[in-house]
Parts: C-alpha cells; structure tokens; sequence
C-alpha cells in the first residue's frame, strides 16, 4: 500500500500537524451527510481526502487503499479482494475546506470477482466560491460481484463549484453495479456527471442522479449504457428539481446489443419559476431481441399531488416543497 | 334542534358550458353518513371536487356554509384546516414519501400512535407499511387504504370518500364499511360516493344524483333499489343518462303510477 504525506491510518488516530484540517473536513463531512463516527470505527474502511492530502486511509482485510498526492489531487486505487463479503460500508471522504482550489481525483475500483462491497463517498465542499473538482473514476466489478456506489454531495451556498466525475464502468458477467448522485442539500453550481458503463451477460447496471438546483445552477447529466450481454439489464434513472434560474440537462443513452437485454430510462424533472429543464433520450438497439424502453415527466408540480396534500392542510408551498424534497429524497 | 355545521344551499356549478351541478341542496351533522348514489357522469365526483375547493370547481351560484360562513372561494388548504378533506377515487402516488408521513400529514398535533392506528384501522401494519413508499409499488388497494388512513387519522368534520371500495377486495369491504361507521362515531360526517350496497347500508340517508341534480333524498334502501332498478335501466336502454324530475322520482318510490 502506498500512502504518501498521510502520516496515520484512521481517522480517529490523527497526528497533531493533521488534526486541525481533519477536523475541518470532518465537519464538512458531517454537512454533506456523512456520520465522522462512522470513520473511526475500526472495522470500517475509510479514505479521507482534503485538497491533494491524505487526511487518512483505514483498509481493512480484503479491502486495500493505495493514495497518493497529485499536484492538485490525489490517485487513489482501491481494491477489494474476490469473495469478500465487506460487512460495512466503506466511507470515502473527498472535499476542498478553503474557498479557491482545484481537486481532481483519479481513481481505480477493482471488485474482485464474486466480491460484494458498498461504498458511501461524501464530496464537500462548503465554503466553495471558485472551487472545482474533478473525478475520473475506472470502475471494475467483477464477475458475480456487487459494487453499491452512492455518492452524496455537499457545495456550500454560493454555487461557486464546478464538479465534473466522470466513470468509466465495466460489470462482468453476472456482476451488479448501482451508483447513486445525489445533490439535494445547498447550491450546485455545476454539475456535470459523465457516466459509461458497459454490462457483460446477465449484469445488472442501475444508475440514479438526484439534485435540486437553484440560482444559476446548471446540472447537466450524460450516461450510456451499453448493455453488450447476453439478458443484461441497465436502468438510468434522474430525478432533478430546478428553481430560480437553474437549468438541467438530462442526455440518457441506452444500447441493447444482446439477446435478452432490456434498458430504461426513467427522467422526471420538476420546473419552478424562470428554470429549465431538458431531456434527451437516445434509444439503439442492435439485436432484435433486444429491447430499451424510456420515460419522461418534465414540467410543473401535478396538480392533483398538489391537491391532495393541501387537503391535507399544507398550503401550496409546503405541499410543492413536500413533493420536491420526496422525489430526491 | 341541532343545526348543521355545513350547509351546501343551491350550488351550481358550470364547467367548458356544461352544468355539473344544479342547485344541490345538502346539509351535514356531525357523525352524520351521507351517500350519493348515480350512474358515472350524474355529477357525484363534481360535487366532491366543489366541497373540496379543487381547481377549476369554483360554484357559478350557490353557497357553502360551514359554520354559517360562506367558503366557496376558500381555498383546499383553508378547507382542510377547518376539517373538510377528501379521498380521491383515484390516489395519486408520492415517490419517496413514507406511508406514515403521509399518513401523518393531516394531524394537528402529529403522533406516532395517531398514525399507527390509522394505518392499523385500515389493516395496513405500521412496521411493514410506515416506512415504505407511498408510490408506484403500491398495490391500487393499498394505495385506497393508505388514502382512507389519511383521512381517518385526520379526524375531519366532514370527510368526503369518493369510491373508497374500488379497487378493494371483496372480503374487505365490510373492513371499509366499519372505518366509515367509525368515522361516524368519532363525530366526523361523511359524503360517501359507491356503487356497493355493502356500504350504502351504513349509511343514514342517501341521495340520487342524476345529470348534476340531487333528484331525490331518502331511506338508503330504497333510493338503492330504485337506483339499481330504475337508473341502470335507463342507461342500457338508451346509451346516456336519462333526466328524471324529482317528483318523479319521488312518485315511483311511493309506488305511484307515473
């Protein structure tokens, strides 16, 4: 394992030099719906990340980290042993404290076959005014393995970040992949989420992006899935909400080029004040035996959803509000 | 003499030039079973939809009186707050909101045992049900007792139950008809719309709704009777609803000669 300028292994066991920006990050962990206690617990795998510093990295047995700096940001490879049954999530940490900076993550998921494993990854950065942070992420999950990747973030209020993951995703045969974005919490700023995945025989690929965007904020979310085996099946999912000025792009792609693959694209976008929303659906299919399937709701809140909350007794606003908030929950 | 808490005196109610609803007359006591008997189109779900304030269901004429104040141009929310509510016929569904959230919405002073035993009353476990999501994975039955929970555990002064049997098995409907009765016994009055006689039975009086007009009020029975008899007769005879005055109506069910 290689850990370059990280002089401890947990999070909990902070060495005085680190301990003060450790806190930072923790807090703004904490803010971007992380639980901190949750990384010093021992059984539990972590990688804490600041700027281009690593904060901690806790592997534990069938989960390996390597990290090292980069000039602005970090590699990071992570391994998880074939057959390993990982019991808790493994908790990565990724953020920028101070106002300006660039981050940018290169980073290797390696799932080895038959291996299950949940990562929850907590990106914050909450006093962001010229802030951005990149993420190019290669994912592999082996055959019959499982990867459940939900990814939470936190950009403060301003709306001065700009965030750019982009993944590239192989699943072996018989192999599970579910990511889940979600930026509910503060402004957005950009977003911009790039996402490939390709599936082998009988794997199954789930994409979720959730977001609620205000001010200028600009989501724009580009996936493809490439089912390419035999009865593989993907589904891109998007649940977006925008207000103020806010705009959001949703481009789905989806491929069925195997007998028995079945993709969708599922898009609900709800508009507020001067917002736009946009979708763009792409359907190819190469094998007639093949099928991919979409569905798209863009516009106002349903005014009977509305109705039937306010007879309940919330007035309108509470009733959009509650709607909004439950569809990205 | 007790005086009715809600009063719907003469309402009218013109929609795209039509006439939904023509000069109904209602009145409603607390823990009172009202229920409105009509084949589809007569108006029943329109007269809902008024008494609920729903968008574009503003009465042309006519007033609605809670409490000898005029509400017809209050809005949903202002009607909930002072205990009207309804159970659409057809649910909509919420993507991630809890059942018991939901359940919970309507009570003033919100409480885990208050929603629990709304969704106990309508055979719906608060441990299975309380978390899970009120939205597409529901079945249309459990998506009619989540509604019915919602209402109930509401408490409302008028609670107003638009087909709350449809879409429920058979062995549940005497279920349904013991909420109403329920219902009734906390003191809340309800306008109950059905086509099954199960809970026509739990009714004290029922009205015959026919082209927007309440054309007669009466004994439940016997307005079902005539209902069953007369009105469907109507509709496989001639394809579209007929027009029956009330008077005549009401000759037929004394047996009268028309």
């Amino acid at each position: 394992m290689t850990q370059t300028n990280s002089p401890r292994q947990h999070a909990g066991q902070a060495a005085p030099g680190w301990s003060e920006e450790l806190e930072a990050m923790l807090d703004a962990y904490r803010q971007a719906g992380g639980d901190p206690d949750a990384l010093k617990i021992p059984e539990v795998a972590t990688l804490v990340v600041s700027g281009n510093q690593v904060l901690a990295s806790h592997p534990i047995a069938g989960v390996h980290m390597e990290a090292e700096p980069l000039e602005h940001g970090v590699r990071a490879r992570i391994v998880v042993d074939a057959g390993t049954q990982v019991k808790h999530p493994v908790h990565l940490c990724f953020g920028v404290v101070p106002a300006e900076g660039i981050q940018q993550i290169e980073s290797e998921y390696q799932i080895g076959d038959g291996a299950k494993v949940q990562f929850l990854a907590h990106c914050s950065f909450p006093n962001a005014v010229h802030v951005e942070h990149r993420m190019n992420a290669h994912i592999h999950v082996g055959k019959n393995a499982s990867l459940n990747y939900t990814e939470e973030h936190y950009h403060g209020q301003t709306g001065g970040i700009e965030v750019r993951p982009i993944s590239k995703i192989f699943v072996d045969e018989g192999g599970q992949f579910t990511s889940s974005m979600v930026l509910t919490r503060g402004r957005i700023g950009v977003l911009e989420v790039d996402y490939v995945v390709d599936a082998e025989k009988d794997a199954v690929v789930e994409l979720v992006t959730k977001a609620f965007g205000s001010g200028d904020d600009h989501v724009k979310v580009l996936e493809h899935l490439r089912l390419n085996g035999e009865n593989a099946r993907g589904l891109a999912k998007s649940r977006i909400a925008v207000k103020e000025q806010a705009v959001s792009e949703v481009n789905t792609m989806a491929e069925g080029n195997a007998v028995g693959a079945r993709g969708h694209m599922d898009c609900t976008e709800i508009v507020r004040d001067q917002a736009i929303a946009m979708n763009n659906p792409v359907v190819k299919v190469s094998n007639a035996r093949a099928q991919v399937t979409h569905e798209a709701a863009i516009g106002t809140v349903n005014r009977k959803e509305m109705e039937t909350l306010m007879a309940r007794g919330l007035d309108e606003d509470e009733a959009v509000d509650l709607i909004i908030r439950a569809m990205i929950r | 003499m007790k005086l009715p808490f809600l009063v719907v005196d003469h309402l009218t109610l013109s929609k795209d030039n039509a006439v939904l609803i023509r000069d109904v007359s209602l009145s409603f006591n607390p823990g009172e079973i009202h229920v409105l008997l009509g084949i589809n189109g007569s108006g029943k779900s329109s007269l809902a939809y008024t008494l609920m304030g729903c968008d574009g269901y503003v009465p042309s004429s006519g007033a609605i009186l809670l409490d000898g104040k005029d509400i017809k141009h209050a809005s949903i929310t202002e009607r909930a707050r002072q205990g009207i509510t309804l159970a659409w016929q057809e649910p909509v569904r919420f993507e991630g909101l809890p059942i018991g959230k939901y359940v919970g919405l309507g009570i003033r002073e919100n409480s885990r045992e208050k929603v629990v035993a709304a969704l106990e009353a309508v055979s719906l476990p608060a441990k299975t049900y309380g978390y899970r999501s009120n939205d597409q994975s529901l079945s249309g039955g459990e998506r009619k007792r989540v509604e019915l929970a919602a209402v109930y555990a509401m408490q409302p002064r008028l609670a107003i139950l638009d087909e709350p049997d449809s879409g429920i098995d058979a062995l549940s409907i005497m279920e349904i008809a013991g909420l109403i009765q329920k219902m009734a016994e906390q003191g809340s009055a309800v306008l109950l719309i059905t086509h099954r006689p199960e809970l026509v039975a739990v009714a004290d009086v029922a009205h015959l709704m026919c082209l927007g007009s309440i054309v007669f009020s009466g004994d439940p029975k016997n307005v079902n009777e005539y209902y069953q008899s007369r009105c469907h007769s109507h509709l496989d005879a001639f394809g579209e609803q007929p027009w029956m005055p009330a008077a005549q109506v009401e000759k037929e069910l004394n047996g009268q000669e028309i």
